[in-house]
């Protein structure tokens, strides 16, 4: 997803006898669906592992502008730039209230920053393929953002109050992203033999890029046992995928597109499509690094921070003179 | 120049700056030095595509061929381009960008403010409510201007290297030819020399609040009006109009 | 490295008469900027709002609404509303 693997501090879910007097109130509160607020009282291991969560959300989404962003100068109509253009605009707007949300927990925003800069804090792993034809920005709102609202519907009801709030912001904006990108696959599925292929080209490329979104299979893990004791995770990493594929293989025969997968067959019993996983020793290596575009995408962040370094040091410096002014009035 | 062939003009040239300037500015998306910056200048960029699809679809009117205003952003050459030589003028460093853009915004906003006096409904239309979003823009760009000219010695330095830099590219707002003229005959818009001395007012208020000196030279760069481009343009519209280019024919 | 900006938490009252509400935080270097940044960030699906900023330091204890505000639409960019597309019944919730 876009916060993928993300760990735990603890061990594992402690026993209610191991608790503290106030572990126990807490997880009672969570448990009874209240929200957590800055203010009240959190394990250490909650707000740490919120951190690191919304951290890395916070950076796909500000990650993520870049390959879509990619398209704007190049967009076929008046229309498709100006639509492209609200979406990525959106998707800044998404990295600023998550940043915002973790920020109520303790860490500024600059601290993140610096973070993902010097690599300690991931991004998703998607944003490192690249967008390569214009059907890819059809694919990447209909599959990208598909399967961010997979995982972002059910956050919305998450245990801590601000990224809860966040979360139903971002919810609400997302549903156009997913339209627009399904509203240019139709264009490109149903138009020209160059634009069908176009479709077809990008749906196999980000097909498997998107089932790894959801990150691998943590039903074992204790990490997110403890994250979904804590209401910070809603669902497992499989169900949300076994999810996604079912929702997504009829809009792909909808289109006329080909999912690039042989073993993709619906189950009459189990109600659900089989589908082959993706490559997880692919996925492990975009982790690392070795992506098509990690350092590109890094790279322009860096660029575009420590090049704006003056604009904001000159902007402060202004608004510190000008209260000094005040003041000496 | 018959009458609506001067409209037509026109009409291309307001509509030409701004999508040319609005290409330019979403070029930042993504890249800005502050996340509230980067959603700041994505606003600005689409009220400036907004605008271009009006200008541009009153112009496929008026010209009456048919053309829409995707036809005429998508499929003319450089050389049938309007815009003035500063709205394509790269974006530099992001003070010559904000640069850029107030003394643009500062002209834009008192030609948009006469032009909602146009003889023609359909102009003043148009005008009144990209004079709403020029105001804000100019608000915001004006800002900036004062505040990073008026910052640290980094930012004052920047920000007068980049004044300097695009200083001989702001005459050419104010030049009049034989399509301007007959377009301020017929009360469709104001002759662009008539805004002179309102904007060298509003711009040097601003800029003197901004600690900047006003540069010494007269030199006007000038062509963009009349179809004569810097190199710079031909680089928009290859990446711009690629895919129209090479796919004929195909919707999108 | 330099200061951060400070963190500024927005109010803002849409057409309906209701009372300001906080529909989240930014960062801007003062309540001026902070409040053409509120502007831009937080009224990008909306139009003729009030906008209070405060900076968050200054706030002694707050307790931020549950629901997410409001969006009225703006005319000139129904391209941000989902209903803009039209999506085949077939195709399924989207
Ligand atoms: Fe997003
Ligand atoms: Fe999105």
């Amino acid at each position: 997803m876009y916060a993928q693997m993300v760990k735990s501090t603890g061990k594992g879910i402690k026993s209610r006898e191991e608790m503290t007097d106030e572990e126990r109130q807490f997880q009672d509160r969570v448990d009874a669906d209240e929200k957590i607020e800055p203010k009240d009282w959190m394990p250490e291991g909650y707000r740490k592992t919120l951190i690191r969560q919304i951290g890395q959300h916070a950076h796909s989404e500000i990650v993520g502008q870049l390959p879509e962003g990619n398209w704007i100068t190049r967009a076929p109509t008046l229309e498709r730039k100006a639509i492209l253009l609200a979406k990525v605009q959106d998707e800044a707007g998404h990295g600023l209230y998550l940043y915002c949300a973790a920020e109520t927990l303790g860490v500024s925003r600059d601290e993140l920053m610096e973070k993902l800069h010097s690599g300690d804090m991931k991004y998703s792993s998607i944003f490192n393929y690249p967008t390569l034809n214009w059907a890819d920005i059809g694919a990447v709102g209909w599959l990208v953002d598909g399967a961010a609202i997979m995982n972002q519907v059910p956050l919305q009801r998450t245990s801590y109050g601000p990224y809860s709030r966040a979360m139903i912001r971002i919810c609400k904006e997302e549903s156009f992203h997913q339209r627009q990108g399904y509203d240019i696959m139709m264009k490109m599925a149903f138009g020209t033999e160059d634009q069908k292929k176009m479709a077809q080209d990008a749906l196999n490329r980000f097909w498997y890029p998107s089932l790894m979104m959801f990150g691998p299979s943590d039903k074992d893990s204790v990490h997110s046992a403890q994250s979904m004791a804590w209401k910070i995770k809603i669902n497992t990493n499989d169900e949300l995928r076994q999810k996604f594929v079912d929702q997504t293989v009829p809009q792909a025969e909808y289109l006329g597109l080909t999912v690039p997968d042989e073993n993709l067959k619906w189950n009459e019993e189990t109600g659900h499509y089989e589908f082959t996983e993706p490559d997880w020793s692919e996925f492990f290596e975009v982790i690392k690094g070795n992506g098509p575009c990690n350092k590109e995408r890094l790279g322009a962040r860096v660029k575009a921070w420590e090049d704006g370094a003056w604009v904001r040091d000159g902007l402060m410096a202004h608004a510190e003179k000008k209260a000094a002014k005040v003041a000496a009035e | 120049m018959t009458r609506d062939e001067a409209f037509f003009e026109f009409l291309l040239r307001m509509g030409d700056n701004t999508l040319i300037l609005g290409h330019r500015v979403s070029e930042w998306c993504g890249h800005s030095p502050v996340l509230e910056e980067d959603i700041a200048l994505a606003n600005t960029a689409l009220d400036l595509i907004g605008q271009t699809q009006m200008w541009l679809g009153l112009a496929g009117e008026i010209e009456g061929k048919g053309r829409s205003a995707d036809d005429l952003a998508y499929l003319r050459d450089a050389w049938d381009f309007r815009n003035v030589l500063l709205v394509e003028r790269p974006n530099g460093d992001f003070g010559q960008t904000i640069m850029r853009q107030f003394l643009f915004d500062a002209w834009h906003s008192l030609m948009l403010g006469r032009l909602m006096q146009s003889s023609d409904t359909r102009v003043a239309e148009i005008a009144a409510k990209a004079s709403k979003e020029a105001a804000y823009h100019l608000e915001r760009s004006a800002d900036l201007v004062v505040r990073l000219g008026d910052g640290t010695a980094e930012s004052h330095a920047r920000m007068q290297a980049a004044l300097d830099d695009h200083w001989p590219y702001t005459g050419e707002l104010f030049l009049s030819d034989a399509a301007d003229k007959a377009v301020a005959e017929a009360g469709l818009a104001p002759d662009p020399a008539s805004l002179k001395e309102e904007w060298d007012e509003m711009v040097t208020r601003v800029l003197t609040e901004a600690t900047l000196a006003i540069p010494e030279g007269a030199y006007v760069h000038k062509g963009g009006k009349a179809g004569t481009h810097t190199e710079h343009l031909g680089y928009i519209l290859a990446q711009m109009q690629w895919l129209q280019r090479a796919y004929p024919g195909a919707t999108w | 490295m330099s200061t951060e900006w400070p963190l500024w938490e927005v109010f803002i009252r849409g057409q309906h008469g209701m009372s300001h509400r906080h529909v989240g935080s930014l960062h801007a270097p003062d309540a001026e900027m902070a409040i053409k940044n509120a502007r831009d960030v937080y009224t990008r699906r909306n139009e003729g709002v009030s906008i209070w900023v405060v900076k968050a330091a200054d706030i002694a204890a707050s307790s931020p609404s549950d629901k997410g505000p409001l969006y009225e639409p703006s005319q000139s960019k129904v391209y941000r509303h989902p209903t803009f597309f039209d999506i085949p019944d077939d195709v399924g919730a989207m």
